[in-house]
C-alpha cells in the first residue's frame, strides 16, 4: 500500500503517541522517534513502528513519532490508524 | 457460575491510559466506549486501539465489553467487524431495538463461524434508552439468546422523553420498575443508569438503594471511585445473610419432618420467601463472603 498524503493519529498525552506519516518519494522508509523514555525503550519503540509498517506493507513513507510513554499496543495502534488515514 | 454485574464502568475507548488500568479498577465488568466518549474525528482510531487492548491486556478478571457505536451509522457496523474478531466477551449495542439485536447477532454468527469461535459465545447487553425501547424491552430480550442484561440509559431516555433529569431519579422510576421486571421474567441482568455527580457519595448510595429496591440487579459507573460504595450497596448485609441462612436451616429441618409447610419466629415460610433466602445465599457464594458447601452455615 502506498502513502498519499500526511495523516496523523494519537495524542501527547502521557501513555500516548502521535505519529504523524507522510509520503517518502525516494521509496524509504525512514523513522524519527522523540521519547521520554528514548534511553532505556528507543530500540523497542522503533521496532514496533517498524513492525506495524512492515506488516501492513508500506513502503516509502517518512514516520515522525512523539512518543509519551505509550506501551506497545498503543503504539501499534497509531501507526496503523495514521496509515489507514494516509492511504 | 454466572458472571456478576453489580458494576459495570465506562471507560473512554481513545484513552491508553484508561484502557490500560481498566483491568485493575475493581468493577465487575468494564464498558470500553467507542460511542458517546469518543469524538467522531476518533473513530476509527479508538476502534484500532480497544482491538489492540483487548488482544494485548490481561482482562481475565473483568467482563470486557465493548459499547459499539449504532448500526444506523457508518461507525457501527465497522466496529462489530473489527471488535468481534478478537472476541470481547459482550458487546453493549445503544439505542437498542429488535431489528438492531437481530442484525448483531446475524453478524455475530458469521465473525463467530469465521474465527472458529464458539457459536453464541459473544453476549449481547442492550442499552435501553429510549422511549419505544423501553415499551419494547422484553421482545428486545427476546431478539436475540445471546442477552444477557440490559443497562438502562437514564440521560438519553429522558432527553427522548423531553423531561428533565434530576438527582433524585422519580422520572425514571416507571422505567426501572419496567426494566427491573421484564429482566427478572426473562432471567437477564437489570443494570441501572449511571449516577452524574461523581463527588457525591451519599447522593450515589440513595439512588442505588433505590435501583436495587425496585429489582435492578447493579448499576453502571462513569468513575472508579464510585464502585465501592455501589458494591456495599448491593452486597447483603450480614443480618439479611444471617436470616436467609436460618431459613434455609429451618427448611431442611422441615423437609426432614415431612412438613410441607412451616414458620419461623412466628412468621409462615412459603416458596417465594424460600427462593429470596436462596437468592440472597447465592449471592454471598458469587461475592466469596461465605464458602459454597454449606460449611459457613
Amino acid at each position: 500500500m502506498k502513502i498519499t498524503k500526511v495523516a496523523k493519529a494519537g495524542t501527547l498525552e502521557s501513555n500516548d503517541i502521535l505519529i504523524m506519516v507522510r509520503p517518502n518519494e525516494g521509496g524509504k522508509i525512514e523513522l524519527e522517534l522523540e521519547s521520554i523514555v528514548r534511553q532505556h525503550f528507543g530500540e523497542v519503540i522503533e521496532q514496533v513502528i517498524l513492525h506495524k509498517v512492515k506488516e501492513m506493507g508500506i513502503e516509502g513513507i517518512s514516520i515522525k513519532a512523539q512518543d509519551k510513554g505509550a506501551l506497545d499496543y498503543t503504539i501499534a495502534a497509531r501507526v496503523e490508524t495514521a496509515i489507514r488515514r494516509a492511504i | 457460575m454466572e458472571k456478576l454485574r453489580r458494576t459495570m464502568l465506562f471507560m473512554p475507548g481513545n484513552n491508553p491510559g484508561m484502557l490500560q488500568d481498566a483491568a485493575i479498577l475493581g468493577a465487575d465488568s468494564i464498558i470500553l466506549d467507542l460511542e458517546d466518549a469518543v469524538s467522531l474525528t476518533e473513530k476509527d482510531s479508538a476502534r484500532i486501539l480497544v482491538r489492540e487492548a483487548i488482544k494485548t491486556i490481561d482482562y481475565s478478571q473483568v467482563e470486557v465489553v465493548v459499547r459499539i457505536n449504532p448500526l444506523d451509522t457508518e461507525f457501527g457496523p465497522q466496529d462489530v467487524e473489527v471488535i468481534a474478531r478478537v472476541k470481547p466477551d459482550t458487546l453493549l449495542i445503544p439505542k437498542a431495538d429488535e431489528e438492531e439485536i437481530r442484525l448483531v447477532d446475524k453478524l455475530l454468527d458469521n465473525i463467530e463461524r469465521e474465527e472458529g469461535y464458539a457459536a453464541g459465545s459473544i453476549k449481547i447487553i442492550a442499552l435501553i434508552e429510549t422511549a419505544l425501547g423501553l415499551e419494547n424491552v422484553y421482545n428486545v430480550i427476546q431478539a436475540s439468546k445471546r442477552m444477557v442484561g440490559v443497562l438502562l440509559g437514564g440521560e438519553d431516555l429522558t432527553a427522548d422523553l423531553g423531561i428533565e433529569r434530576t438527582k433524585e431519579g422519580e422520572e425514571i422510576f416507571y422505567a426501572r420498575n419496567k426494566v427491573a421486571t421484564v429482566c427478572r421474567a426473562l432471567k437477564v441482568d437489570a443494570i441501572d443508569t449511571p449516577f452524574t455527580d461523581t463527588n457525591d457519595y451519599e447522593g450515589l448510595e440513595k439512588d442505588t438503594a433505590k435501583a436495587k429496591g425496585l429489582g435492578l440487579t447493579g448499576k453502571s459507573a462513569i468513575n472508579p471511585r464510585q464502585l465501592d460504595t455501589i458494591h456495599s450497596v448491593f452486597a447483603p448485609t450480614e443480618a439479611e445473610l444471617k436470616h436467609a441462612l436460618r431459613i434455609l436451616d429451618a427448611m431442611e429441618e422441615a423437609e426432614k419432618e415431612g412438613k410441607g409447610c412451616f414458620s419461623l419466629d412466628g412468621k409462615m415460610i412459603d416458596a417465594p420467601v424460600i427462593n429470596r433466602a436462596t437468592c440472597t445465599v447465592d449471592q454471598c457464594i458469587r461475592l466469596g463472603l461465605i464458602s459454597g458447601e454449606g460449611g459457613a452455615r
